[in-house]
C-alpha cells in the first residue's frame, strides 16, 4: 500500500484545487504549482498522437498568473461558474519527490442567468511535488474526452 | 406595425444594391440558409478541404464537410488525391464514420457495396443473387453508379474542392492578389499538424466569416492588444481585398526592436499598469523578414489561413444550422522549425483558438449578435467605415473586406 499520509495530501491539493476554482478564487489558484510548472489544456485525440499544443498552454507560474489577470480585468465574456467533479484519484508511480496521478473530471458551467449544462470530461493526468508541504503541481495535463469547445474557455479546469 | 405587416415570407429584403448596408433577416432565415448551401457551398465556389500533409499515403483518407454536405477526400493507389460525397450510391448512407482512416477501398456498412479510393463503385454484395435467386435487374451497371465527384485542386499543400464544373481554376478564382498572400506564408515550406480543437460558436456561419474580415473590431473588442500594447489601429497595414471581392488579406507591420525595448522599459517601470508577468506568449521573432506580425487571410466562402506574430493556423468555417457553426482550428508548425520555435508557436499559441487571448471573444460576440436578432430582425446592418466599396486600402480603419464578403455573396447567391 502507498503511504496513507501522501494519499491524504493529494486528495487535499486535488480537491483545494476545485474549491479554488468553483469558489471564484481565482487568485489563488497559481499557488496551487510550483514555480516551474506545465498547465496544459488538450484533448484525447491529441494528447494520444503525442501533439504538444494545448489550447492553454502555460511553461510557468506567470503565465498562470497572467491567465488570471486577464480572466478578471481584460477579456470580454458572459459572466459564468465552474461546478467540478473529481473522481477517486489513482496514484500510478510514487518516489520520495513526485507522485504521478490520474483523476476523472466532469465540468458542470453555470452561466449567469442559471443556464447550465455540461461543459467538459476528461481527466487529470498530474506529476504532483509530495517533498515537502503544501504538496504543489508540478504539471497538470487537462486531457479532455471532446476536442470540441462550446463557445470559449477562459476559466481554467 | 400591425400584426398584418409582418412578412412570414421569410424572404431576405436586400434594401439597395449598396455593399454597406446588410438586412438583419440574412443571419436568421432559414430559407436563406438552404438557399447558401445551394449557391455558396455546393455552388460556384471552392472549398477547404484538408492539407495533402493529413493524406500522405496511398490508401489514407479524411472525412470532411463542404457546407453541411459530407465529403471524403482520399488518397488512390496511383498518388492522387480524389474528393467524393460521403454517401453511399444505394441508400445513401454514410460511408465513412470516422474523421480518418486508411484503407485499400471504402466499403459500405450497410449493405457491403463498395468504391475505389476515386469513388469508383467496384463491388454490390450478392450482385448475382443467391443460389441464381434476386440479385440486381439486369440493367444495372455499376459504372452508373459511382459517388458524386468533386473537382479538386492544391495550392501551397492546401487542398480544395468544388461541386462546380464551371467555376474558374483555384488560382484564377482567388486573384493574384490573395495567392500571393497566401504563398507568402506558406510556399515552399512543408506544414505539419502541431493542434487542432473545435470552438462551437453560436450564431450564423457569416457573422464569423465578417468578424475575420472585420479590421475595425479587432483592437476595440480584444483589449488584451491595447492593453499589453500589442496592436493598434495607428500600427501601419494594409487590407487587401480581390477583384470579386470574396477572399481578402488583411496585415498589420510590427517595429519588432522597438516592441522588445518597450516591453523591457515596462518591467522596470513601478507603475500600475497591468502588464504579462511571463512575455513569452507574445515575444516573437520576424519570421517572414518582412516586419508583418499579423496576416489574415480568407477564402470565400470557408477558410482563413492566419499568422498572428509566430502562430501558423488554418480555420475552417462549418456551417451547422442557422445558428449555430463550428470552427476548426488547425495550428500548424513547419518542417523546419528548430526547438525553440516549436516552443514559441505554442506558447503564442495562448493567443488563438477557443481559450485564445486575442480569439476567445469571437466565440461569444457573434452569439450575442444572434441572440439580439432573434425575432427582431427587421431592419439593416451598417458597414459603412472607410467607405461603400470594397476595394484594397492600405489603412486598416475600414470594413472594406466585410463589403467584399457581401459582394461576392450576393454575386453567387443572385441577390
Amino acid at each position: 500500500m502507498r503511504d496513507d499520509k501522501v494519499r491524504l495530501g493529494i486528495n487535499e491539493l486535488i480537491a483545494a484545487y476545485v474549491d479554488c476554482i468553483d469558489d471564484d478564487r481565482f487568485e489563488e489558484w497559481p499557488d496551487f504549482f510550483v514555480d516551474d510548472c506545465r498547465y496544459l489544456i488538450t484533448d484525447r485525440e491529441s494528447h494520444e498522437a503525442g501533439l504538444q499544443h494545448g489550447i492553454i498552454y502555460c511553461a510557468s507560474r506567470g503565465m498562470l498568473v497572467d491567465r488570471v489577470t486577464t480572466l478578471r480585468r481584460v477579456l470580454m465574456f458572459e459572466a459564468h461558474r465552474y461546478r467540478h467533479l473529481v473522481g477517486p484519484t489513482r496514484i500510478v508511480a510514487l518516489d520520495g519527490k513526485t507522485a504521478e496521478t490520474r483523476s476523472n473530471v466532469f465540468v458542470a458551467r453555470i452561466m449567469h442567468d442559471g443556464g447550465m449544462g455540461l461543459f467538459v470530461t476528461g481527466r487529470y493526468l498530474d506529476r504532483i511535488d509530495v517533498s515537502c508541504e503544501p504538496y504543489r503541481f508540478i504539471e497538470r495535463l487537462v486531457v479532455l474526452d471532446s476536442q470540441k469547445i462550446d463557445t470559449l474557455l477562459v476559466i481554467p479546469l | 406595425m400591425s400584426v398584418q405587416d409582418v412578412r412570414f415570407d421569410g424572404a431576405v429584403n436586400w434594401p439597395s444594391n449598396a455593399l454597406s448596408e446588410v438586412p438583419f433577416r440574412v443571419y436568421t432565415d432559414p430559407q436563406q440558409y438552404a438557399l447558401e448551401q445551394e449557391r455558396i457551398f455546393k455552388g460556384e465556389t471552392w472549398s477547404y478541404l484538408c492539407l495533402a500533409g493529413e493524406i500522405p499515403n496511398p490508401g489514407d483518407w479524411v472525412a470532411t464537410t463542404i457546407g453541411e454536405v459530407a465529403i471524403i477526400v482520399a488518397r488512390d493507389e496511383a498518388g492522387a488525391i480524389n474528393a467524393f460525397v460521403n454517401r453511399c450510391a444505394h441508400r445513401g448512407n454514410l460511408l465513412c464514420l470516422r474523421n480518418r482512416g486508411h484503407n485499400r477501398e471504402i466499403t459500405c456498412i450497410y449493405h457491403g457495396w463498395s468504391y475505389d479510393l476515386a469513388g469508383r463503385l467496384t463491388g454490390v454484395a450478392f450482385e448475382k443473387g443467391v443460389k441464381r435467386e434476386g440479385g440486381m435487374a439486369p440493367e444495372f451497371h455499376k459504372d452508373e453508379h459511382h459517388l458524386q465527384r468533386l473537382r479538386i485542386e492544391e495550392l501551397c499543400g492546401l487542398v480544395f474542392g468544388t461541386f462546380s464544373d464551371d467555376v474558374a481554376d483555384l488560382q484564377s478564382y482567388l486573384g493574384p492578389v490573395v495567392v500571393g498572400g497566401l504563398k507568402r506564408v506558406l510556399e515552399d515550406r512543408p506544414v505539419h499538424i502541431i493542434g487542432r480543437s473545435t470552438q462551437i460558436l453560436p450564431n450564423n456561419w457569416k457573422l464569423y466569416a465578417e468578424n475575420v474580415k472585420d479590421t475595425y473590431h479587432a483592437s476595440i473588442l480584444h483589449s488584451f492588444l491595447t492593453t499589453f500594447r500589442i496592436n493598434r489601429l495607428s500600427m501601419p497595414g494594409s487590407i487587401n481585398i480581390s477583384e470579386d471581392g470574396g477572399h481578402h488579406f488583411s496585415q498589420a507591420k510590427l517595429d519588432y526592436a522597438a516592441e522588445d525595448a518597450d516591453y523591457k522599459a515596462a518591467q522596470l517601470r513601478s507603475d500600475t499598469d497591468l502588464k504579462l508577468e511571463d512575455n513569452s506568449v507574445v515575444e516573437s521573432v520576424d519570421e517572414f523578414g518582412d516586419q508583418v506580425s499579423v496576416q489574415i487571410l480568407t477564402v470565400f466562402p470557408n477558410m482563413v489561413l492566419q499568422q498572428v506574430r509566430n502562430t501558423i493556423a488554418v480555420r475552417v468555417i462549418r456551417p451547422r444550422g442557422v445558428d449555430k457553426t463550428e470552427l476548426d482550428w488547425v495550428h500548424l508548425g513547419f518542417d523546419s522549425d528548430d526547438a525553440s520555435m516549436r516552443e514559441r508557436r505554442l506558447r503564442q499559441g495562448n493567443l488563438i483558438g477557443a481559450a485564445g487571448y486575442i480569439s476567445m471573444e469571437d466565440g461569444c460576440v457573434g452569439g450575442f449578435v444572434q441572440r439580439a436578432l432573434q425575432y427582431n430582425d427587421d431592419g439593416d446592418g451598417v458597414v459603412m467605415m472607410g467607405g461603400h466599396e470594397a476595394q484594397s486600402q492600405t489603412f486598416r480603419a475600414s470594413e472594406a473586406a466585410i463589403r467584399g464578403f457581401w459582394k461576392k455573396y450576393r454575386a453567387v447567391t443572385g441577390a
